[in-house]
C-alpha cells in the first residue's frame, strides 16, 4: 500500500477509483497510478454511456414499433438485439463526407463536442453509494453548465455544414435550447432549496421522500424541458425529418453520424440518470442499499420508457407553439413552484435549516394542491380562443335576391 | 383541466402496446390468400388442352403464342392437336383472366403464386416446358366447380387434371335463358350415325400443315 488518497482529494469518495489507485500503486509510482486509475474510470464511463446508447437505440425502436402495432428490428440476434451492432458496422463502412464549402475543423469537432457533454454529465451522478466519479459540491450547477455545451455544438454543426437546412435546424435548436434552459434552471432551484445542497450526493440523501412527490411541478417542467433539449419528438424541430430533412446533422455521414446518433441516444440515458438522481431518490431503494446500481438502472429504464412513450405518441409542435409553451406555460409554472417551495421551506425548517420527513410530506401535499390549481387556472387561461359561429350578416343573399 | 387530452393520447398508444403486432413477417409467414387470386404462372393441363388456341385469340394483348400440328390420329376421330409452342409473355400480361374465361375445356387456369421475380425480361416468357413442370395449384378464378368443392390453392394440394373439369358439375344442366333442359332428343338423331367428313381426314394425312396462331 504505497499510495493512499488523502481525504481532501476530490476523488476520495469514489470507491472504484480508490481501489484501482491503491492497487496499481503497488506496482507503479503514485503519479502514474493516479493517471491509470483516472483513465480506467473514464474508459468505463465513456464505454458505459456508448453501450447504453446502443442498447437504448434498440430498445426504443422495439418499443416504438410495438406502440405502433409493428414489431421493430427483429432480424439479427435474439429479438433483433444485435441491430445496433449492425447499424454501427454499416455506418463505419460508409464514406465520411465533408461538404466542399464546409468549415473543416469545426465540422470535424462537432461529433465529439456533442458526445462530450453527455459523458461529462455522468461524472457527477452517483450510481450507488460512493460511486460518483466526483462528488462536486456544485453538482447541479455543473450539470446545467455542461448541458449548455450541446447548444453550441448544434450551432457549430449548422454553421460549418454550409447547408441551408442545417442552418435552419441549428437556429431552431438554439432557440429551443435557450428558451428551455430558463424553466429548467428555475425548476431545479426548487429541488436545491429543499435539499439544501447542490451536491448530487446530498440531494440523494435528502430524499427520504422522493422529490417527485415533493416537487411535482418541478419534475414536470424539468421533464418537458429536458425532452426539448434532447430534441425528442414533441420538440424535435431542430431535426424535423419531414420539414428540414435532418436539421443540423444533415451533412454528417459515416462515423461522425454514428457519434451524433450515439450522443442523442446517450443523452436520453444521462438525462434520465440526472432526473433519477434529482427527483426519484437516486440509488436508494426500498430494500437494500447494496443494490443501489440496480435500483438506479431500473429507475433509468422507467424514465427512458416514458421518453419513448411520449415520442411514440405526440406529433411535432410548431416553433411558435413550442416557444410559447416554454415562456407562457413552463416558466410561470416553475416560478410559482419556486415561490411556493421557498415559502414552505421558510416556514417548515427547524433551527438548523433542515427538513425532516414529516415536513417533506406536508410539502408534498401542498405542492400537489398547487400543481393541480395551476393546471386548472392555466387550462382556462390558455384555452384556445375559437370564435363562435354566429349568424353571418351582410354577405348572405335571401332566396328572392339570388336570381 | 389543462393537458388532460395529452394523457388521453398517451393512453391510446399504451393500449396499442398491449396489442399483438399487425406485421406479417413475409418470408416466414404469409397472409391468407383469396382462392380466386389471379396469380402468376398459369396452370395448364396438357391432357385437357385440345390446342384450339381460344386463349390466344381472346388475349387482348396478344401475348400467347400457340403452334399446333395435327397428331397421328385425326381430330375428327376424337383425338386432338399436338402442341409444339405455348408461350405466354408474362411480363406483358395484365392478369385480366380472359384466356381462362375463353378456355372451353377447362385446360387453362390462373395460377396462385406471386413469386416469379426474374433478373431478365427474357426469363419472363413462360414456354411449354415451364407450363408442364409448373406446380398444378390452380386459382379458382372463373372456375366455380373448384370453388364449390372448397379448394384453396394457398394451402391446398396440387390438383390432377381429372379433378378440375366441369364434368361432375351440375351447372350446365340447369335451365338458362333460351334453353330447355328436358328437351326431348329428336328421334332421327338417335338412330343416325355421327357423320364423318372423310375428305378432311384424307387431306390432313396427305399434307400435315401446322395450324399456326401467332401473336
Amino acid at each position: 500500500m504505497n499510495c493512499v488518497l488523502g481525504p481532501d482529494n476530490i476523488l476520495h469518495d469514489t470507491l472504484l477509483f480508490r481501489v484501482i489507485y491503491e492497487g496499481v500503486g503497488n506496482v507503479l509510482p503514485c503519479g502514474l497510478s493516479y493517471v491509470v486509475a483516472g483513465l480506467a474510470i473514464m474508459m468505463l464511463l465513456v464505454n458505459g454511456v456508448l453501450l447504453g446508447a446502443g442498447l437504448f437505440s434498440w430498445v426504443e425502436r422495439r418499443l416504438i414499433g410495438r406502440f405502433h402495432n409493428r414489431i421493430g428490428p427483429n432480424r439479427w440476434g435474439p429479438f433483433g438485439s444485435l441491430q445496433p451492432l449492425a447499424d454501427l458496422v454499416k455506418l463505419l463502412f460508409k464514406e465520411d463526407l465533408t461538404p466542399r464549402g464546409a468549415d473543416r475543423i469545426v465540422f470535424a469537432i462537432v461529433p465529439v463536442a456533442m458526445l462530450a457533454p453527455v459523458v461529462l454529465m455522468m461524472a457527477v451522478v452517483p450510481f450507488a453509494k460512493d460511486t460518483a466519479l466526483a462528488n462536486l459540491n456544485v453538482g447541479v450547477l455543473y450539470i446545467l453548465a455542461v448541458t449548455s455545451i450541446t447548444s453550441i455544438a448544434i450551432f457549430m454543426a449548422g454553421w460549418s455544414s454550409d447547408n441551408r437546412y442545417a442552418m435552419w435546424g441549428a437556429s431552431r435548436g438554439v432557440a429551443i435550447l435557450i428558451s428551455y434552459e430558463v424553466p429548467v434552471v428555475m425548476s431545479l432551484l426548487g429541488v436545491v432549496l429543499v435539499a439544501g445542497s447542490m451536491s448530487l450526493d446530498d440531494v440523494v440523501s435528502a430524499q427520504t421522500v422522493p422529490f417527485l412527490l415533493v416537487q411535482p411541478l418541478a419534475f414536470f417542467v424539468f421533464f418537458a424541458g429536458t425532452s426539448a433539449e434532447l430534441n425528442r419528438t414533441p420538440f424535435d424541430l431542430a431535426e424535423a425529418e419531414s420539414e428540414i430533412i435532418a436539421g443540423y446533422h444533415i451533412e454528417y455521414s459515416g462515423v461522425k453520424f454514428a457519434l451524433i446518433q450515439a450522443a442523442e441516444f446517450g443523452a436520453v440515458l444521462t438525462s434520465s440518470a440526472v432526473m433519477v438522481t434529482l427527483f426519484l431518490s437516486g440509488w436508494s431503494g426500498p430494500v437494500s442499499n447494496y443494490l443501489g446500481w440496480a435500483w438506479f438502472l431500473m429507475k433509468i429504464g422507467v424514465l427512458a420508457f416514458i421518453f419513448s412513450w411520449v415520442r411514440a405518441t405526440f406529433p411535432r409542435l410548431r416553433i411558435d407553439q413550442l416557444l410559447a409553451f416554454a415562456w407562457k406555460f413552463l416558466l410561470p409554472l416553475s416560478i410559482i413552484n419556486l415561490f411556493a417551495t421557498a415559502l414552505e421551506v421558510y416556514f417548515l425548517r427547524d433551527g438548523s435549516g433542515a427538513l425532516d420527513t414529516t415536513d417533506l410530506w406536508i410539502m408534498a401535499g401542498i405542492n400537489f394542491g398547487v400543481a393541480f390549481g395551476c393546471l386548472l387556472i392555466f387550462g382556462t387561461l390558455i384555452k384556445e380562443k375559437v370564435r363562435p359561429a354566429g349568424p353571418i350578416t351582410g354577405a348572405t343573399l335571401s332566396p328572392g335576391e339570388a336570381d | 383541466m389543462y393537458g388532460i387530452n395529452l394523457v388521453k393520447g398517451l393512453m391510446v398508444t399504451m393500449k396499442n402496446l398491449t396489442k399483438r403486432p399487425f406485421t406479417v413477417q413475409y418470408p416466414e409467414e404469409r397472409v391468407k390468400q383469396h382462392p380466386r387470386f389471379r396469380g402468376e404462372e398459369f396452370v395448364w393441363y396438357e391432357e385437357r388442352c385440345t390446342g384450339c388456341a381460344s386463349c390466344a385469340k381472346y388475349c387482348p394483348l396478344g401475348i400467347i403464342e400457340i403452334v399446333t400440328t395435327p397428331s397421328e390420329t385425326a381430330p375428327a376421330e376424337g383425338d386432338k392437336y399436338k402442341l409444339e409452342v405455348f408461350d405466354i409473355a408474362i411480363n406483358r400480361c395484365m392478369f385480366c383472366g380472359l384466356c381462362v374465361e375463353a378456355c372451353p375445356y377447362d385446360a387453362l387456369f390462373m395460377g396462385s403464386g406471386f413469386e416469379q421475380g426474374q433478373y431478365s425480361r427474357k426469363n419472363m416468357v413462360i414456354n411449354i416446358d415451364h407450363l408442364r413442370q409448373a406446380e398444378k395449384r390452380p386459382s379458382t378464378y372463373f372456375r366455380p366447380q373448384l370453388e364449390d368443392s372448397g379448394y384453396d390453392p394457398g394451402g391446398g394440394r396440387p390438383l390432377h387434371w381429372q379433378e378440375v373439369g366441369r364434368e361432375g358439375w351440375q351447372w350446365h344442366q340447369k335451365e338458362k335463358a333460351g334453353m330447355r333442359i328436358d328437351r326431348p332428343v329428336p328421334s332421327d338423331l338417335l338412330e343416325q350415325e355421327p357423320p364423318v367428313d372423310s375428305s378432311f381426314v384424307e387431306d390432313s394425312e396427305a399434307a400435315p400443315t401446322p395450324v399456326e396462331e401467332a401473336e
